[in-house]
This record gives C-alpha cells, sequence and structure tokens, in this order.
C-alpha cells in the first residue's frame, strides 16, 4: 500500500502507469467512434492525509483515497463528458461510450488511435514522500505548533492548526496521440489564532504550502508560524475601523498576488476571452498597465503551490508573460480553445479532479520587481492604507471591478504606520488599477498558498509581489 | 451506463461496514451515491455535457474516547476495507475526548419529506439539453441589449444517502435537484454589465425558463451606465439573493461548535436581544420547499424546525451529538457533512418570517438609499469571529422612494451585530434559492457605503 503511494518507477524512469497504454489506446479509439474530433482519458489517483489540532487536541486524522479517470470526446463545438471510478478496461469503454454519447460522436465504427511513447517532463523530485512518514510526527508539527501560539500571549484563547499531505498521480492520453503522466506531492499547514480583549475577538491566520514531500519542514518552523499567526490576531485587537473611501494603498511583499490575480490574471483566461466576458479581451499588444508592471504566470516554478510537471491535459508547464512592460502580450490557453485558434496551448489546463471538466486556470501569478525602495514607498504616502496580509478576492471579469480582503493592515499617517486596521475589502476596477500603479519596490516574496474557484472547480495556484503602490483604491471600511 | 443502485442497496453495504466492528468500537458509515447532468449552451450549440455517476463512502471508527476517519470514492470492497483499516489507524493518534461518539437512537421519527421526483430520472438527457439551449435563446433575445452570455447551463443531481451506525442508526434518504442558471452580458456604448438568473427545482417542470433568463437580462441591463457613488452612510436595501448571503452567514455563527471552541460572536448571549424585534431566524431542514432540505442529518437523525433567533431573542444554537453532550443538551439534527469528511455542525436551510411589504412598498418609503443586487468578496471581507462585515456591492440607487441610476464598484460595511440590530424591515417576499438560506428583501437603517 506504502509503496503503492510513492509511484514505482520502470526502467526508464517514468512512474508505472496506472492504466496500461494499450487499454488507454482502446478506451480513446471507442471514444471517437465516427466523427469525434479530439478524445482524451485523464486518469488520477489521489491519497490524501490531513491533521485538524483545535480546541488544544488532536481531533482527527482524515485519509482519503479518490481514484478513477475521466474521459472527454469533443465533436464540433460540442465537449461530451463522463467519468468512472471503474478503471477496469470496460468500466473506462462505458465511459468512453457515454463520452462519445454526450457528444453525439458515439455509435457506429471504431477510429483507432494509436498512442507514441510516454514523452513529457519527468515528475518532481521528492525527498521524503508523506506517505511514508509517521502519523505521530505529523501530530507533533501540530502540538508544538499549539503550544508555541497559546505561549506568545495570554489573550490568545483558540488555536487551529492543519496539517495536509497529498500524493496525486496522473496520466494522460489523447487522440492526437499524447502519452504522458505526473506524480505532484504536496505539503501544507496552516494555523489560525482568535485573540480576545475588550473590544472582542480578532483572527490572525498564517500558512506554508509548497509541491514538496515532508522535507518542507526542515525549512520551515511551524513555531514561528504559530508565533505569526497569534501576533497577527493580537496586533487586532488594539485596530481601528478601517477607513471608508478612496486613498493610496500600499501593498507589501508577497501581499499583493492576489490584487493581480483578481484584478487582471482572471480576465486573461482564453475562455473568458473567447466568450467576450472580459474587459481584456481584445486588447493584445495594447499598454494597459504601467510602464513598469510586468505581470508573469508560471507554473515551472520549484516548490510553490501551482507548480506542476504536466497540466491536466498533459501539456507541459510554462513559464508566460502576461504584460511586459505595461503592454498585454498574451491571454492563458487550454488545449482545446488553443486547438481552435490554431496555436498550442500555454500549460494552462487544470481540474480539481477526474470527476471535471478542464478550463483555463492559473498557476503562479507574479509581478515582477521594480527600482523603488519599500521605505521610502511608505514614506512618500501622505494618507493612505498599508496592506500587510491580503486574504481571497472576486472579481467580475465582464466588468473588471474586483474586491479582495485585508487581514493585516495599517493606517499610513505622514509617510509613517501608525494604527493597525480591523479586516475589511478594497474595491476596484482591474483594467484602472494596473494604470495607477506607481511604484513598486525590488523586495519579492511569494504569498499564502491559496486555493482559486473558479466554475464550482478549486485547484491550488501561488502568487507574489514586491511591495507595490496603487495611487487610488476603494477601502471598504466604517470609518469617515 | 452502469445500473444505478438503489438505496436499500447503500444501507446494505453500510450495514456491511457496521457488522465489521469490534466489541470496543463503534462504527459510522456513511454510503453516498448521486447521478448528475450538466449540460452548457453557448451560441445555440451544446458547449458542453456531462453525464456521471459518482459513489463515496466514509468511516468514522470511535473507541476510547477518539475517533478516526477515513473516505474513499468507490464502493469497491477493497477500497472500503482500506478505509476503515485507515479509519482505525488515524484514531489512534487523536485526543481522548469524552464527548467523542457516534449518535445515539434519540426516538424522533424523520419527517416524511417528498424530496424525490422518478421523472427526472424519467427525462431523456435529450430533454435536458434543450432547456439549457433554450434558456440561452431566451436570455440573448429578452433585451436588444444583450450581446452574449457567459454561462447557461441545466444541471441536475439525483443522489441517494444511507447511514448505518453499531449505536443502530439506519437511515436512508434520496433526492433530486435540479437548477437552470444563465449569466447574460449587456452591452451598450462600449460598455458590458452582466447579470445572472436562475430557477430551481426537484424536477423539470418545476422550472421556469423565461423567468431565469428574464432576470438575468433585467439585472445586466439595469446596471448599464452605472457609477461609482460617493461615500457615505445610506439606508440599504438588500435583495433577497444578497439578504440570503448573509442571512446563511449569521446563521454559521450560532453553531454549537464555534460556541463551545469561543469562535462565536454569541457565545454569551443566550437569552439576550441581539437582533432588531422583527427578526426570528429560522433553520427548518423540514421544510420542503428548501432545496437543501432533508429529512435526516449527517449523523442519521431525523432533523427538526429548530428556532435560532425569536423575535429579536437569542434563543438556541444549532449541535450535532457531540457538541450536544459537551453542552449536556440533545442533538437538534443539525451535523453536516459529505462522505469525505467527519460531521460538522451547522444550518442547513434557514430562514426568516417574513414581513407584509413587497419590495416595491419597501423602497417607495425610503428616500435616500441604495438597492443591493449582487455582493462580492463574502469569504474575504467578512470575518464571522469579529463580525466584521464588508463587501463589494453592486445595485441602484434610491431616491424619493423610487428606484433611480445604477452605482457599482463600492463597498457596504458593518458589523454583523450592528447589521441584526439595524434591521428595519422584512420584506413579504421570502424565496428559496440555490443555498442554504433563504432570501427575503431586507432593509438596514444604515450602513457605511465607501465608494468616491
Amino acid at each position: 500500500m506504502e509503496n503503492e503511494k510513492s509511484g514505482r518507477r520502470g526502467d526508464d524512469g517514468r512512474l508505472l502507469p496506472m492504466v496500461a497504454p494499450d487499454v488507454l489506446a482502446e478506451t480513446l479509439s471507442s471514444a471517437m467512434g465516427t466523427g469525434a474530433e479530439f478524445a482524451e482519458v485523464f486518469v488520477e489517483d489521489r491519497h490524501s492525509v490531513s491533521a485538524l489540532f483545535d480546541d488544544g487536541r488532536v481531533e482527527e486524522i482524515t485519509s482519503g483515497r479518490d481514484r478513477g479517470a475521466g474521459l472527454r470526446v469533443v465533436v464540433g463545438d460540442t465537449t461530451g463528458f463522463a467519468h468512472t471510478a471503474d478503471l477496469s478496461p470496460a468500466g473506462l469503454r462505458t465511459a468512453a461510450e457515454a463520452a462519445a454519447t454526450a457528444a453525439r460522436g458515439g455509435g457506429g465504427d471504431v477510429h483507432q488511435v494509436a498512442l507514441d511513447r510516454p514523452t513529457g517532463p519527468f515528475p518532481d523530485p521528492v525527498e521524503i514522500m508523506p506517505g511514508e512518514v509517521p502519523k505521530a510526527h505529523k501530530v507533533s508539527l501540530l502540538e508544538r505548533a499549539d503550544v508555541a501560539a497559546r505561549e506568545s500571549d495570554a489573550a490568545v484563547t483558540q488555536v487551529t492548526l492543519r496539517y495536509a499531505d497529498s500524493n496525486r498521480r496522473i496520466q494522460v492520453a489523447n487522440s492526437e496521440g499524447l502519452l504522458t503522466s505526473d506524480q505532484q506531492v504536496r505539503t501544507m499547514f496552516s494555523v489560525s489564532c482568535v485573540a480576545s480583549g475588550d473590544m472582542g475577538m480578532q483572527t490572525g491566520r498564517e500558512s506554508i504550502g509548497h509541491t514538496v514531500g515532508f522535507e518542507v519542514f526542515d525549512k520551515v518552523d511551524v513555531e514561528d508560524l504559530a508565533r505569526r499567526a497569534a501576533r497577527r490576531a493580537l496586533l487586532k485587537l488594539e485596530a481601528v475601523p478601517a477607513p471608508s473611501g478612496e486613498m493610496p494603498v500600499v501593498v507589501g511583499p508577497g501581499g499583493g498576488g492576489v490584487l493581480f490575480h483578481e484584478a487582471c490574471g482572471h480576465g486573461l483566461e482564453a475562455d473568458l476571452i473567447a466568450k467576450s466576458a472580459s474587459v481584456f479581451a481584445g486588447r493584445c499588444g495594447e499598454v494597459v498597465a504601467a510602464p513598469i508592471v510586468t505581470l508573469v504566470d508560471d507554473g515551472t516554478m520549484p516548490g510553490e503551490w501551482g507548480r506542476y510537471a504536466i497540466d491536466d491535459e498533459g501539456r507541459p508547464a510554462q513559464r508566460n508573460v502576461l504584460i511586459d512592460e505595461g503592454v498585454l502580450t498574451d491571454y492563458m490557453w487550454d488545449h482545446l480553445r488553443a486547438r481552435r485558434e490554431g496555436r498550442v496551448s500555454s500549460g494552462n489546463g487544470r481540474r480539481q479532479g477526474y470527476r471535471h471538466l478542464p478550463m483555463v486556470r492559473m498557476t503562479n501569478t507574479y509581478l515582477g520587481v521594480g527600482d523603488a525602495d519599500p521605505d521610502e514607498i511608505v514614506a512618500d504616502t501622505e494618507h493612505g492604507v498599508y496592506v500587510a496580509q491580503l486574504g481571497g478576492g472576486q472579481v467580475n471579469t465582464a466588468t473588471g471591478d474586483f474586491v479582495f480582503g485585508m487581514t493585516e493592515a495599517y493606517m499610513i499617517e505622514g509617510g509613517r504606520l501608525t494604527s493597525p486596521i480591523r479586516d475589511g475589502n478594497l474595491i476596484g476596477n482591474g483594467p484602472q488599477t494596473l494604470l495607477d500603479i506607481d511604484a513598486i519596490a525590488g523586495d519579492f516574496a511569494m504569498g499564502s498558498p491559496g486555493t482559486c474557484g473558479k466554475d464550482g472547480q478549486g485547484v491550488p495556484v501561488g502568487d507574489g509581489t514586491p511591495t507595490l503602490r496603487v495611487t487610488r483604491l476603494t477601502v471598504g471600511g466604517t470609518a469617515a | 451506463m452502469e445500473r444505478r443502485p438503489e438505496v436499500s442497496e447503500l444501507l446494505d453495504l453500510a450495514e456491511m461496514v457496521v457488522s465489521l466492528a469490534s466489541d470496543r468500537e463503534q462504527l459510522e458509515v456513511v454510503v453516498v451515491h448521486e447521478r448528475e447532468t450538466e449540460a452548457r449552451a453557448y451560441e445555440g450549440e451544446v458547449e458542453s455535457l456531462t453525464v456521471a455517476e459518482s459513489r463515496g463512502v466514509g468511516v468514522r471508527v470511535v473507541s476510547g474516547n477518539r475517533q478516526g476517519f477515513a473516505y474513499t470514492g468507490t464502493f469497491d470492497e477493497d477500497a472500503v476495507g482500506e478505509a476503515l483499516a485507515e479509519a482505525r489507524d488515524n484514531m489512534s493518534f487523536a485526543t481522548p475526548d469524552e464527548h467523542c461518539g457516534v449518535a445515539e437512537p434519540d426516538g424522533v421519527d424523520p419527517v416524511d419529506l417528498d424530496l424525490y421526483r422518478g421523472s427526472l430520472c424519467d427525462h431523456p438527457t435529450d430533454a435536458k439539453v434543450a432547456m439549457a439551449l433554450e434558456l440561452e435563446r431566451l436570455t440573448r433575445s429578452a433585451d436588444s441589449r444583450i450581446k452574449g452570455v457567459e454561462s447557461a447551463d441545466y444541471s441536475d443531481s439525483v443522489s441517494e444517502t444511507a447511514v448505518a451506525t453499531t449505536t443502530g442508526i439506519l437511515a436512508t434518504s434520496k433526492e433530486t435537484g435540479s437548477i437552470l442558471s444563465v449569466y447574460a452580458l449587456a452591452e451598450e456604448d462600449g460598455e458590458t454589465q452582466a447579470g445572472f438568473g436562475f430557477s430551481i427545482g426537484r424536477e423539470l417542470a418545476d422550472l421556469d425558463t423565461e423567468k431565469a433568463a428574464q432576470d438575468a437580462a433585467t439585472r445586466a441591463t439595469r446596471m448599464l451606465g452605472a457609477v461609482k457613488p460617493p461615500s457615505g452612510r445610506l439606508t440599504v436595501v438588500l435583495d433577497p439573493w444578497v439578504s440570503a448571503q448573509f442571512l446563511g452567514i449569521a446563521g454559521g455563527t450560532l453553531s454549537g461548535e464555534m460556541v463551545q471552541k469561543g469562535r462565536s460572536l454569541f457565545a454569551d448571549r443566550l437569552g439576550d436581544d441581539v437582533a432588531a424585534p422583527e427578526l426570528t431566524l429560522i433553520d427548518d431542514p423540514t421544510d420542503v420547499c428548501a432545496i437543501t432540505a432533508s429529512a435526516t442529518d449527517g449523523e442519521g437523525l431525523a432533523t427538526r424546525r429548530n428556532v435560532l433567533i425569536d423575535g429579536g431573542r437569542l434563543d438556541r444554537f444549532v449541535h450535532n451529538s457531540q457538541t450536544a453532550r459537551r453542552a449536556g443538551t440533545v442533538s437538534t439534527g443539525s451535523a453536516v457533512r459529505s462522505y469525505s469528511s467527519t460531521p460538522g455542525v451547522g444550518v442547513r436551510a434557514v430562514s426568516v418570517i417574513p414581513g407584509m411589504l413587497n419590495q416595491d412598498d419597501l423602497v417607495a418609503g425610503i428616500e435616500d438609499g441604495v438597492l443591493v443586487q449582487g455582493v462580492s468578496g463574502l469569504h474575504s471581507g467578512v470575518n464571522p469571529v469579529s463580525g466584521d462585515f464588508s463587501t463589494g456591492a453592486e445595485g441602484l440607487r434610491i431616491r424619493g422612494g423610487e428606484l433611480a441610476e445604477p452605482v457599482r464598484e463600492f463597498t457596504i460595511a458593518s458589523t454583523i451585530q450592528r447589521m441584526l440590530l439595524d434591521l428595519e424591515a422584512i420584506g413579504s417576499d421570502l424565496q428559496w434559492l440555490p443555498m442554504k438560506a433563504a432570501g427575503v428583501t431586507l432593509v438596514i437603517g444604515e450602513l457605511t457605503i465607501s465608494g468616491i
């Protein structure tokens, strides 16, 4: 069982297939039937373990296993999709026929599909497979972090910690002959603290997540992480209500990735572009941002949360420059959209699991560094808000209006950080905000691991920024 | 496709696993089977059609006051056996808690709810696809300014669940649900606005394609020309779609688990006036009008009608069997879960006792205000522990008792505590939405608007 989790390898160094290539070829042949233009089998086997420490005790450890295949058949503009947990030749054939019927390509002859030899990059090396680490070690991390958070101050009244790892093996084959596979290992740890004071309760959160194994804890000190989460909550006990209205906003290093993810990232996804559901449709080659802005989506960043060797359509991950010195260079593409435009995918076709259709998704989205000094950016701001940690966000891609939450922020008064302020959302308009960025520093950092939701599917994403300033955003607080 | 298992077969599987319990352990097994159809239309064609079937088994083991859990996404016997072994192994690392345990039968019989429509399964897929196509066509033709449709979807699910425990619980449920949803794009003078519409029910005949299309078109077109409003404090009218999200969050703070773990705003407030006297907040999963209705909860106990806030006074927190034992009370039938998680505690079908006036009448009484038709960033700007509430918003200004110009790119902010107390009126337009709460027009006395 444990060996199974690490993934055995063949003589060529590749993972042994979950489903034999000849079975995949047969499945694709029956999926193609007559008239189909494209068929794909996506096989997934995912093991996960999560441990929850709450209220001073190990509340539960959960193990999960999901294994199955998603079958996609394209006829004309129609995609038919079916999935199955039965990976036997018969189970796959049934699902292939269901997908073909859904796409109206079913029945008739069998269209023979021949698969190439396995291609694509090798999976990332993992030093310590989480599945091989005793659960007691995982639990002891939680216990240590709990003590550290609680000992940091008597006002810390509640601590929730979560450890989670997953080992996801995927195999992709399609009617163009592609045959490839990957093993994606993720390890994460999060701390949420509640602090109580005269003015009520406040919360603080910290999390780390990487596409590596248990060796991540050689570098990450969970006690330090816990103390930082506690500090955030304690700090906010003294927080004043957030201001209300338009003002300059400085976002600290690592904190601002969500801003770009929402302000323009989603709007640069080719599926939304094709439907003119994005304010960025038809704007390639145009100036869309201040000239100091270079925005990149990069699925190849080693160890980052949105990293993978191949996407969920079997394309190798890529580094894609979306905005180059203010000019919109390209959108992000999945296989289907790219195929219709006669180009290749940018390696952004992702899905939550085998039960879902792939679509265009971001990976690790980051803003390139500038040459400003972070302290000077603050010193140069008379009255505004400094956001040290952002929560999630949301965007209406049709209008470009987006929000993002601030979970640690301060007033800037007379060029200095003053009072911490309470949680709230900021709102802006993507295209306007990109033009309103007037300073970027050189202190780049990646932010916390995130889960991006689109059309009901969640996928892991990363983001990062140096310190930056937007001359004008609306802060959604209650103070005049 | 494969033959669909009967719900009794799910129960058989659950009981089979339960029979593997050793003398000193309790077992709870939840078995879920779901069949889904999802059709998306685009420009008169079927963009995608998914016909899928999912299965899952969750196993919870309790022994020596510890619990462990594991799940698997198949009915395959080896995989279920592996889940049981994993759950036992996981249990050995948990900290003992005297309140741990699976639910005990409590003598409350589940209400006989009629949530299953065989007709949904009998309808051919073609009929469902046709509805998605019709939805897109109607939306595009609803108004000349509708220039695109981002998505026009039909989706349905037929789900069956069985829960069995070593304590003698044997519960099954079977339900169908279907929904039409559409995002329309309105365009004028180079500006685009989006609006959505939907219709929910348990079978095809419940769905109103025309209304979904018309709602989406109206919501999109009436936002054309929207400007950013000045900041200030205004009376705010929450549209049912928005109020349902707010009521769901408010209901979430009343979970017994949040209270016991020191994370509820209302922990020490039982019996206090926490809301305006107009507000009676109820969680009632036995209300068949709620799409989230269910006769049994995640532990297999009967669900029941729980009055949470009665005339403004905080009356009750909701519990599953574990939080109830800790609180020295009985479960309110409020265990919520999927097969891949242990039972949590939460509200399932929140609503309020409606008032006498419809939205138009309520708006007519407001001199200067804003009708909020959509909010964004509820997950990022609302902190259910501190109560801070700040969301992005769009809607229409209210001037002299009438709806006026559209406004967007602003936020509304307050705290959950204040909003409940500042509630001025409740509309008569209570409607169940595709979420865990019903919506109704709510008038909130004063909220901070942040704009220019």
